[in-house]
């Protein structure tokens, strides 16, 4: 059982990393535009500002 | 270094994005260019000339994408959707924290127990109590102000299921208990939060889009000084101003012509096609269409007494007698609400009186609150609505709120206006056969030097190798050249010495002949047809409800097929006609354009207005086609049928739910992992039942 004071900790610690990265997305506008980056990936232009700035 | 945002109504694929970016980042004076395919919308940063949004909507428009400005609120708008983002932050928080617990939760269902079990109790709590106070506060804030006015909305459960849950779990978790509901109070948070953050993002994007249409049209007034000309807003204007007025403006207030000869085209303010003839000392009306020459107006009249007033007058008496509608989603509640608390109530009272065992009825209480609690409830109504209002923006209609949908499906009757909804509101040639090639050669060939919609029509209609010298112009009469040494006139009845027809109409006349008549008649729209067609097979009565005269009314009504029409009808009748149909119990879709149809548009059950509608239209109206496409409004209302049946089958598959897991749950048989199990089924049934939506043919 000792095990398990490793693992939940490690578990939360990657589960955390997930929500910060989610949250970095948000606050980049990353869901401000869902149609335009779905059509984007099929362009073969590199696209050299993605946060549009 | 300028920010300019324009809206781009004909971008759709990633074609058009690298198209538009392209092109504009390959100007010297543009630093930057992105589309936003979502909002179809692109945000320039451009050098600070003057000029430039005119020179870049000329650039795209040039490409094949008609571009229009957006005004500086609308900017505002777009740069700070922070509530979104706010919604999206919590969700993400939920979501993380109910995956977290349900890892944590399956080894107590698997049968953990003593401090293993409770272990795993305070690691939930710790992540789950902090999350449910951060992600379920938009829940509280409402329920709270519903609360304090002493009302029962659906967070009111919500908010004390939550808080119950969560506290009555801490206490089992304290006292070493065996059922913690951490998981079931957070699984609700996050299917809850979705339903909010879907019906946020439906109505930002209605609102986005209406207030984009509502910055196209800024009407301003030009008004002649004695420095010059300046323009000026419209509430500006004072009585007795002098207001120059060029071709193909409208007019913007009332008054009397002070000088200059032209034709104004009344079709917006009542519905008439045939172009008035004024000249000097004639009365006109705010809203005209003014089609040949440059006119001045003495502005007059500008206190109550503008039809412009009177009309908005009547909109408002017509938005304050409509009926106030209650939405399924507020129905369910009414009911909802108050059951669920009498429910938990008399669970809590009958086993605490039963057994004496109170942490027990507070547990069996909490159970039943979590259990019914509207998940799928809460997910019904939105999911059903995002599809929809999805579904109909893709397709041209833009639906200002989602009300508006349910009352589309409820209708039976269908009132069209004539002029710019069943008809293009252009003319056409209708005579083409009764006159000789030579006279539609000679007159393309006068109209081709004409700006005039009439010449415009015969241009499009004819094409000329003639060369005619000596073409002049003359504002408000017509166009006159020579050919051969002979004088040539395309113009109004009187200036070539005809007796005016009672159609709209352009005379030719060459030399000393006889002049000859160029009739015109309002365009039907292709479509309108086959849409009152669909309308009836719908099972929908269709009617027609003109301004104009009966001759006009009568032959549209016939080419669309619609059996019961009225002509010559006032704004104040069309309001009317309205009431009496609400009066004999039908539920009424208006679909109207003019100023004149704004009241009407206000009173009916629900209203639809093309996006080339005037202003006052636009607003009054519950839906607007982007597209200007009539046969939307058959479609649309189709959507309308389906999304309704959905809700309801929503609200079928929550009751069915309830009706199974709530006597259990008054039995004191619920589980934790039962409520996960349910809750997290009825909730994507829900939702796929709602996506049935998008893929409707």
């Amino acid at each position: 059982m000792n095990i398990l004071a490793v693992l939940i900790p490690i578990s939360l610690i990657l589960g955390g990393i997930g929500l910060f990265a989610f949250f970095w997305s948000v606050k980049n506008k990353q869901f401000d535009d869902p149609k335009g980056n779905a059509e984007r990936i099929l362009s073969d232009r590199f696209d050299d500002d993605p946060e549009g700035r | 270094m300028r920010r300019i945002e324009l809206s781009l109504p004909t971008v759709h694929c990633a074609a058009c994005i690298s198209a538009v970016e392209r092109k504009l980042s390959n100007r010297p004076d543009v630093f930057g260019a992105r589309v936003n395919l979502t909002m179809k919308r692109v945000s320039i940063t451009a050098a600070d000339l003057p000029e430039i949004e005119e020179s870049l909507i000329a650039e795209l428009d040039s490409l094949g994408y008609p571009a229009k400005p957006l005004d500086s609120a609308v900017l505002a708008n777009a740069e700070g959707d922070k509530a979104g983002r706010d919604l999206l932050a919590r969700l993400g928080v939920a979501g993380f924290a109910m995956m977290n617990v349900m890892l944590l939760s399956i080894s107590v269902w698997a049968g953990a127990e003593g401090t293993t079990r409770d272990m795993m109790h305070w690691i939930s709590a710790a992540i789950a109590l902090p999350a449910v106070a951060f992600a379920g506060y938009p829940f509280y804030k409402s329920a709270w102000s519903a609360l304090s006015r002493r009302r029962l909305n659906m967070e009111v459960p919500i908010s004390l299921a939550l808080l119950l849950a969560s506290g009555i779990s801490l206490y089992e978790t304290i006292h070493g208990g065996e059922h913690a509901y951490f998981d079931a109070a957070l699984s609700l948070t996050f299917f809850l939060l979705i339903g909010r953050y879907l019906d946020y993002k439906t109505r930002a994007t209605a609102r986005s889009a209406a207030s984009e249409l509502a910055a196209l049209e800024v009407q301003k007034a030009r008004r002649i000084t004695d420095d010059g000309e300046e323009t000026v807003p419209l509430d500006a204007l004072r009585e007795g101003d002098i207001l120059a007025i060029a071709p193909g403006e409208r007019l913007p207030a009332d008054g009397v012509v002070t000088w200059g000869d032209s034709e104004l085209d009344p079709s917006m303010l009542t519905g008439e096609t045939l172009p008035q003839t004024v000249g000097e000392g004639a009365v006109v009306r705010a809203g005209m269409l003014n089609i040949s020459g440059p006119l001045k107006i003495r502005a007059e009249g500008l206190g109550e007494e503008t039809l412009l007033k009177q009309i908005t007058r009547l909109v408002e008496t017509a938005e304050t007698t409509r009926n106030k509608y209650t939405s399924l989603a507020e129905k369910a509640a009414n009911i909802y609400a108050p059951a669920v608390h009498l429910l938990s109530l008399l669970a809590f009272l009958g086993w605490g009186i039963g057994t004496g065992d109170w942490r027990l009825a507070v547990n069996i209480a909490a159970a039943v609150l979590i259990i019914t609690c509207p998940c799928a409830l809460g997910l019904a109504v939105p999911a059903v609505l995002a599809a929809a209002s999805g579904r109909l923006f893709a397709q041209g209609v833009l639906l200002k709120d989602g009300v508006s949908l349910e009352r589309l499906a409820d209708i039976d009757t269908v009132v069209f206006d004539k002029t710019g909804t069943l008809t293009t509101g252009m003319p056409a040639l209708v005579n083409a056969d009764d006159l000789p090639p030579e006279a539609c050669e000679m007159a393309a060939a006068l109209a081709q030097h004409s700006a005039h919609p009439l010449s415009k029509a015969i241009a499009r209609a004819f094409s000329s190798e003639l060369q005619i010298e000596d073409i002049k112009e003359h504002p408000g009469f017509g166009t006159s050249g020579r050919l051969n040494g002979v004088e040539v006139r395309l113009g109004r009845a009187d200036w070539c010495g005809a007796t005016p027809a009672a159609q709209t109409a352009v005379w030719l006349k060459m030399g000393n002949d006889t002049p000859r008549a160029f009739l015109f008649e309002d365009e039907i729209r292709p479509e309108a047809a086959d849409t009152v067609t669909a309308l009836k097979a719908a099972g929908l009565e269709v009617q027609l409800l003109s301004g104009d005269v009966p001759a006009a009314a009568e032959a549209i009504a016939k080419a669309a097929g619609i059996e019961q029409w009225t002509a010559h009808a006032s704004p104040a009748e069309k309001v009317d006609a309205l009431n009496a149909l609400a009066d004999q119990g039908h539920k009424v879709l208006m679909v109207g354009d003019g100023l004149n149809d704004a009241a009407a548009l206000a009173a009916a059950h629900v209203s639809m207005s093309p996006a080339s509608a005037v202003d006052a239209s636009r607003s009054s109206a519950d839906m607007i086609i982007i597209n200007n496409d009539i046969s939307e409004v058959a479609k649309a209302h189709k959507i309308a049928v389906a999304s309704k049946r959905r809700i309801i089958e929503n609200f079928s598959i929550a009751a069915i739910y309830n009706m199974i897991s709530v006597p259990l749950a008054l039995a004191g048989f619920a589980t934790p992992l039962m409520a996960a199990l349910a809750m997290s089924a009825s909730s994507i049934m829900v939702s796929l039942n709602a996506m049935r939506i998008g893929r409707m043919k």
